[in-house]
């Protein structure tokens, strides 16, 4: 039985909390701290979704060429929190989070059956255009990818290729989208410096902000601090904490206290197959599914 | 020390032995291709020295050596590799960036990228061939004998274009594009292939259509590596000469194409511009190759003169294109 890791993964986001606390304070200034959102984790109701479901997966299969890499998969992501796929190397729920803005229809060979529902309606209809799919439903990368230019440049390409030109509404945009990713503090003062003199961790923010620019419902994370540093892992997390006030937050995660800190919901994928989903603190503590129990416990994976 | 001990000791000298032989093989070979490359120029120096003066750039070619110049030559050179490379920049990098961004990969565009490297192994003579019949005859559909001219009015002169196109300086280009399109194809893809994935990704990520991406993106990102490319593949169309005799390029020419002999006259009569294209060439090579079969002992030394000119333009050309592209290399950088 899970009796000793539930407790841990508690503990150790209790640890993170006040070794993070520290060096948080100077960068979210003005913000909300983190310290009265925290306990919102343990106040969450166990049970089923209490927020209205802003994404629905119904029955989707995937595959590679003839290889299938999604059997079947059912999975409501509610608005405004945070929705973690746990799972072993290659077990899809990397597959399944680029469904849901469709960044697998890059590649060549992949077809799916099934529908993604955003807000009711096919993401995969004919009639949805992909342009504004994305620019609805971001993305960060596992590996920070900032364009070869200024930091300015990075997070106005978004609103930039959307056709905003006014300089000002720019400047604007650019400003709001630092400080809701932690880092305006840190460049503000070299906004036309390069953005690949960044640290690592700076650039993954940047990459959060650049997504934030182009104003989204959804944000999707693929395993977004999984090349970072311990302290700045933290900051993306407490990024991560703060942002689901007003968005929909998708995060795949290979750490599972990473998960149990961060989102009030998990799904744990094995083998293409969503094994069992639900509230994070019950799934942690109360799995349902020996395989879910077996992962969580570290027997595997 | 134990018996193991000694013959590793032993077995060590001789790796350190091989180790530095192989060096020395190394050597030996960059060695003696700068050797021969030496020995090559100061040849070329040498007999060329006294013949490459201020007569000899700004003169005619002439039956006596001595009054001999290469004027008609640079002027066929800088025109025909001018107009190569306004045909194959664009089709060269539009074919690239069609056959790496936007086909899917099937046994079709598998077989087209396979097949431009055999296309770029294939002898120049038959690009001449090949450039004969589209261009110079035009596939026979108009004869020369009842051929006529198209003329579009321009305001500042008229642009008369002959159908067939005969042994035109155009024709000419046309055949030098065919020749090096298939390199400029490769080196862009290489260079397009070059740009990391995932820039493009997080380009899509972010709302940006293909052709925004392309835009802001990957072309950026991959010009440096393009550049290089076009300039080696048109540094090869400069140096050419079988496919402009195939073609028709005249090997003795007392005039420059459209009768344009200084940049000033661009200006004075923009109407020897537009008669260029269409007007009867020669070209550095074609001079050179003209002098070499005299007789004369002196036209050996045009040769030599004329080879010097096409080296010092070769270096001076890759030396500004390299400036350019490091200038584009240094915004980025990953």
């Amino acid at each position: 039985m899970p009796t000793v890791l539930p407790t841990y993964a508690i503990d150790q986001s209790e640890v993170l909390h006040v070794d993070a606390a520290g060096t948080r304070s100077a960068a979210t200034k003005g913000q909300t701290p983190i310290t009265t959102v925290r306990p919102m984790v343990t106040k969450q109701p166990t049970g089923e979704v209490t927020q209205p479901v802003k994404i629905r997966a119904k029955n989707v299969d995937f595959f590679y060429g003839d290889n299938q890499v999604l059997h079947n998969v059912s999975l409501d992501i509610p608005e405004k929190s945070v929705t973690a796929f746990i799972g072993p190397s290659g077990c899809g729920k990397s597959t399944f989070l680029r469904m849901l803005n469709r960044m697998n229809d890059i590649i060549d060979g992949t077809r799916h059956t099934g529908d993604v529902l955003l807000e009711g309606s096919d993401v995969y209809a004919p009639s949805v255009d992909v342009v504004l799919l994305r620019k609805r439903v971001g993305m960060v990368f596992q590996k920070s990818t900032p364009f070869p230019k200024s930091i300015f440049e990075n997070i106005a390409y978004g609103p930039r290729v959307a056709g905003l030109r006014n300089k000002a509404k720019l400047n604007e945009i650019v400003e709001t989208s630092l400080k809701r990713a932690a880092l305006w503090d840190e460049v503000k003062d070299r906004l036309n410096g390069s953005a690949m003199a960044l640290s690592g961790g700076q650039q993954q923010r940047l990459c959060i902000a650049r997504t934030l620019a182009t104003d989204p419902d959804v944000v999707l994370m693929d395993e977004p601090a999984s090349a970072l540093d311990p302290a700045s892992t933290a900051r993306v997390e407490d990024l991560i904490f703060e942002l689901k006030k007003n968005y929909t937050i998708v995060i795949v995660t290979h750490n599972m206290q990473q998960a149990a800190r961060v989102s009030q919901r998990t799904a744990f994928f094995f083998q293409g197959v969503l094994v069992e989903t639900g509230d994070t603190r019950a799934l942690f503590t109360n799995p349902t599914e020996k395989q879910t129990e077996d992962y969580i416990t570290g027997r595997f994976g | 020390m134990s018996d193991q001990h000694i013959e590793y000791a032993a077995l060590l000298k001789r790796r350190h032995r091989i180790s530095t032989c192989f060096e020395w093989v190394c050597r030996i070979a960059t060695g003696s291709a700068l050797l021969f490359l030496a020995v090559l120029l100061a040849g070329v120096i040498w007999q060329a020295w006294g013949w490459l003066d201020i007569e000899f750039l700004t003169g005619f070619d002439s039956r006596r050596p001595g009054k001999a110049g290469l004027l008609a030559g640079l002027w066929g050179t800088s025109w025909l590799i001018l107009f190569t490379a306004i045909f194959t920049v664009p089709m060269g990098v539009g074919a690239a960036l069609y056959l790496e961004e936007y086909a899917t990969d099937n046994r079709f565009t598998r077989l087209i990228k396979l097949n431009l490297s055999n296309l770029a192994g294939v002898p120049s003579i038959v690009y001449g061939m090949l450039g004969v019949t589209a261009f110079v005859r035009m596939f026979g559909m108009i004869s020369a004998a009842d051929g006529w001219t198209l003329a579009v009015s321009l305001g500042f002169g008229t642009l008369e274009i002959p159908l067939p196109l005969g042994r035109c300086l155009l024709a000419g280009s046309f055949t030098l594009s065919l020749l090096i399109l298939p390199v400029v194809i490769i080196a862009s893809q290489e260079a397009l292939r070059a740009v990391p994935p995932s820039i493009r990704h997080a380009s899509y990520a972010l709302g940006a259509t293909e052709w925004q991406t392309i835009r802001y993106q990957v072309l950026p990102a991959a010009i440096p590596g393009i550049a290089t490319g076009v300039i080696l593949a048109l540094s090869r169309a400069m140096g050419e000469t079988a496919p402009l005799i195939v073609v028709g390029a005249m090997s003795y020419v007392a005039f420059t194409p459209g009768n344009l002999d200084t940049p000033m006259q661009a200006v004075q009569d923009p109407q020897r511009v537009l008669d260029a294209p269409f007007d009867v060439f020669t070209s550095i090579t074609i001079q050179i190759t003209n002098w070499i079969e005299q007789p004369k002992e002196e036209f050996q030394n045009l040769a030599a003169a004329g080879s010097l000119v096409l080296l010092i333009l070769l270096v001076v050309f890759n030396a500004t294109a390299i400036v350019i592209r490091n200038r584009a290399q240094k915004k980025i950088s990953w």
